[in-house]
């Protein structure tokens, strides 16, 4: 049973960790655009740039994964792919060094082993210039992250490999990623110019329903799980299992909610993360509770969460905080004023705080400080105000309404504190 | 898994999240995991616990110390590779190659987990280095989860660009019970469990509401604990005395709470120096604000006169200055105008006003009881004074008409006018 259990595990590991990317079908109606873009490279020379677009966990870089897999199985010549990725390439040099290498050119360039960026520019370009359309290997430049080599230098890069596109050359299709919408605007205009401006716009189409189906599609096990009787039988509880759960209420209710979020796939593997990994001999089977708890992870307001554990003295100078804003209508205010709050409020009703000196309040207030519940104002970051910190103007960070709630929840809250929010005067 | 239990109490639950969110060695995890909770939550002593524990293949590296990329990159490849010697990293492009390399070196199938402490430093350098660490196993190709460490909400690392968000984990704060248990758990070891409970919970009653830091609190109840032993050791009480105890320990708590978490307590030195500045203690803003003659600075005469008048001319509106320095400026009639302006009395509140130097310098010759000639000598005193940082000089402007502001507290400037027989409060125009 236990092996079972493990291998169904590692199933679905996968699936979340993203060995695998088989639970995104409605994909498919992008690839083929993306198909004929390359396939007509392939077969007949033609030369060719696209950009992909997309936000972020849309799926762009798994779709052109399983089309160039699906490819490279067909074509009749191979085609000779170079990934280059904004993040690592941050210059054009070392993209051009990335790309000799990812040629298996550096052993031609002999002792000019990346020399000067223009000898580097030039032996590359004479490579790929040398080809013809027809007997030439085709070459499919991918670049993620498009929008970042948009801010090298001059777009060298970018304008050498548009041109060569454009001179039916060596056949050479180059395929950006990206999820700026904006990213024709970033080109400068002789790159923009020669770029052939097809653009792919992958776009979620999901409904809620869609959304649902997902989850279901996440965990369901397939035939192909079968490999003793066991796994079988296994198998058929797991699945059952997985349709009760997608039918029960609540959790339509978390997964609607995480919908109206993001209906991306990550939002919807985020959800699934602590429930799968959290199976084992004796929790076998994903419950509703799991599901409800997970997302209450997923959902938690992470200001909320540091909020509860900041200390009484701490809680009251945010709330003298927010009187000092609410009072001087959202103007900055400084340490003295916070303090001389703090001792209004605690000589009156909170005498148990007032034993704290100021030196030990001033603490507690550059705590809050690190913390980023406040921070000082930017126009004001002059000399003199550094040399002032108990001066310096400074803003609150926190909506009121989170205040409150914070305060509800804080354990062991003296009541006055509560009162004093309630009330605008001390 | 059970030896992590045992010494880290009150955290089973974020240690069963981790070890199962690992699972075995060579299972695919999450891409990039966040970790936040305050200081002193036990973040990076549960996960060096589930990584060691369970033998997991890591390393752990601070941003604070590796304070430049480069830094960062190198520390990491040096401590992966099996190489001894420096390795020279610059660049993104680099380190992936690298890495990618050593971990096909090693071949190892396990997952790698790079772990990046204080994370929220990575926000001060290159901005697309924080998404490229987001990024990194899909970068690599390798089996590989980048765990980032941090005090702050993940919102915070927003910064206008897609980042890809990492899975979140939140540890929350001890509650009043748990940092008990913890504290009794770090206690020295022969001492008596129950006793000792005892005393944490009489310690904790006191600073639980000023802050619920385990760092400090640990420090705090370690250094005390010998005070409250004493009696006992000395036999003159036994351990069922709590009132006697309590009232043997209660002094030293309260010192300690006057100066917390400003590590002066450590030695355990009470100072028994005379209280400069007895004369301000019915002003309520600076109650229990105390400047010990240590933290002051020896002057000259003429320095300490030019920083009062500094300080006056700061903290006072400049329409003031007739009735405070004119001989003969009569009575001032209460229009109701002056008594509207009387609210606006909380320059101590907003801070220290600019002022040229000509005032100051009148005001100063209105002080000073002898006649001083202006001077070379008494001029450089002023960039002295600049220069210790007592004054700050604003603006470029040094010849025709530099503009200052005064940077010392209330509290130092009457203990500095009490040296020089000066009743400064008298001459604020907050205080009359």
């Amino acid at each position: 049973m236990n092996q079972v259990l493990l291998d169904a595990q590692s199933v679905l590991r996968n699936r979340l960790f993203g060995k695998e990317t088989k639970c995104r079908q409605d994909i498919e109606k992008f690839q083929q655009d993306l198909k004929d873009l390359i396939t007509r490279s392939v077969e007949y020379g033609e030369s060719n740039s696209l950009l992909v677009i997309g936000s972020k966990g849309s799926g762009k870089t798994t779709l052109l994964k399983t089309t160039v897999d699906l490819l490279q199985k067909k074509l009749s010549k191979t085609l000779i792919i170079v990934r280059l990725n904004g993040y690592m390439q941050t210059d054009d040099r070392i993209a051009l060094a990335e790309i000799t290498r990812q040629l298996h050119l550096e052993n031609t360039l002999g002792d000019k082993v990346f020399g000067s960026f223009s000898e580097t520019l030039q032996f590359l370009l004479e490579a790929l210039r040398g080809g013809s359309s027809h007997s030439s290997q085709p070459i499919l430049f991918i670049l993620e992250e498009f929008d970042l080599f948009t801010q090298h230098k001059n777009q060298t890069l970018l304008y050498n490999l548009f041109d060569l596109a454009m001179a039916g050359l060596t056949p050479l299709v180059v395929v950006g990623l990206t999820c700026r919408l904006d990213v024709i605007e970033l080109m400068e205009k002789r790159v923009k110019s020669r770029f052939s401006h097809r653009q792919l716009y992958i776009c979620n189409q999901w409904t809620a329903e869609n959304y649902l189906q997902a989850f279901s599609n996440m965990l369901l096990l397939d035939a192909g799980f079968c490999k003793t009787a066991k796994h079988k039988s296994f198998l058929e509880r797991w699945n059952a299992n997985v349709v009760e759960l997608s039918n029960n209420a609540s959790v339509q209710d978390i997964l609607k909610r995480q919908f109206s979020i993001s209906k991306e796939m990550p939002s919807l593997q985020c959800l699934l993360v602590q429930p799968i990994c959290k199976l084992n001999v004796n929790h076998q089977f994903i419950t509703a509770a799991d599901i409800a708890d997970s997302a209450r992870n997923v959902f938690s307001d992470p200001k909320a969460n540091i909020l509860h554990g900041v200390s009484v003295l701490e809680l009251c100078l945010i709330i003298a905080m927010n009187h000092l804003t609410n009072i001087y209508a959202g103007e900055s205010f400084n340490f003295h004023m916070v303090y001389n709050e703090f001792l209004k409020f605690t000589q009156k009703k909170l005498h148990i705080l007032q034993k704290h000196n100021k030196p030990v309040v001033l603490k507690a207030f550059e705590h809050l400080m690190e913390l980023e519940l406040i921070k000082p104002k930017e126009s004001t970051l002059s000399l003199a105000s550094k040399l002032l910190k108990e001066y310096q103007p400074t803003i609150l960070l926190l909506e009121e309404q989170q205040l409150k709630e914070a305060v509800y929840r804080y354990p062991g809250c003296p009541t006055e504190l509560q009162q004093w929010l309630e009330s605008s005067t001390v | 898994e059970n030896m992590a239990k045992n010494s880290l109490p009150a955290r089973n639950r974020q240690i069963e999240q981790l070890t199962n969110l690992f699972g075995e060695k060579h299972h695919h995890t999450v891409e990039s995991l966040y970790i936040y909770g305050h200081t002193g939550s036990g973040k990076s002593c549960v996960l060096n616990h589930v990584l060691v524990g369970n033998d997991l293949f890591h390393v752990v590296v601070n941003c604070i110390e590796c304070y430049t990329t480069n830094l960062l990159f190198s520390t990491i490849l040096e401590a992966l590779s099996f190489e001894e010697g420096r390795i020279r990293c610059d660049n993104m492009n680099d380190f992936v190659r690298c890495l990618r390399k050593i971990v096909e070196e090693r071949e190892v199938e396990e997952t790698l987990y790079i772990v990046f402490e204080n994370c929220e430093r990575l926000r001060d350098k290159d901005p697309i280095l924080l998404p490229a660490l987001l990024n990194l196993k899909e970068l690599t190709g390798l089996n590989l989860c980048a765990i980032f460490v941090s005090e702050l909400p993940w919102e915070k690392f927003y910064n206008g660009t897609a980042i890809r968000d990492p899975y979140v984990m939140f540890f929350p704060d001890y509650s009043k019970d748990e940092l008990v248990e913890v504290l009794c758990h770090l206690r020295p070891q022969e001492t008596d469990l129950e006793f000792y409970k005892q005393y944490v919970g009489l310690v904790l009653s006191m600073f639980f509401f000023a802050f619920r830091d385990l760092r400090e609190l640990r420090h705090l109840v370690e250094i005390n604990f010998s005070f409250y032993e004493q009696p006992i050791v000395d036999g003159k009480l036994t351990k069922d005395d709590k009132h006697k105890l309590w009232k043997n320990i209660e002094p030293h708590l309260t010192s300690s709470l006057q100066k917390l978490l400003m590590r002066e307590a450590c030695n355990g030195r009470q100072s028994n120096e005379p209280e400069l500045t007895e004369s301000i203690k019915a002003y309520d803003l600076s109650k229990g604000n105390t400047v010990k003659s240590q933290n002051l600075v020896e002057l000259p005469f003429y320095s300490k006169f030019l920083l009062i008048s500094s300080y006056i001319a700061s903290y006072n509106p400049s329409s003031t200055d007739r009735r405070f320095f004119l001989k003969h400026a009569g009575r001032m009639r209460k229009t109701a105008r002056s008594m509207k302006k009387d609210d606006h009395k909380n320059c101590h509140l907003r801070g220290p006003h600019s002022f040229p130097l000509d005032r100051m310098m009148a005001i100063f010759y209105s002080i000073v009881d002898e006649v001083v000639p202006p001077s070379a000598g008494l001029f450089s005193q002023i960039s002295s004074l600049v220069s210790l940082h007592l004054l700050a000089q604003l603006g470029q402007d040094q010849l025709d008409m530099p503009k200052y502001k005064c940077t010392v507290s209330l509290d130092f400037i009457t203990a500095i006018s009490k040296t020089v027989n000066f009743d400064v409060i008298r001459y604020l125009y907050d205080f009359v």
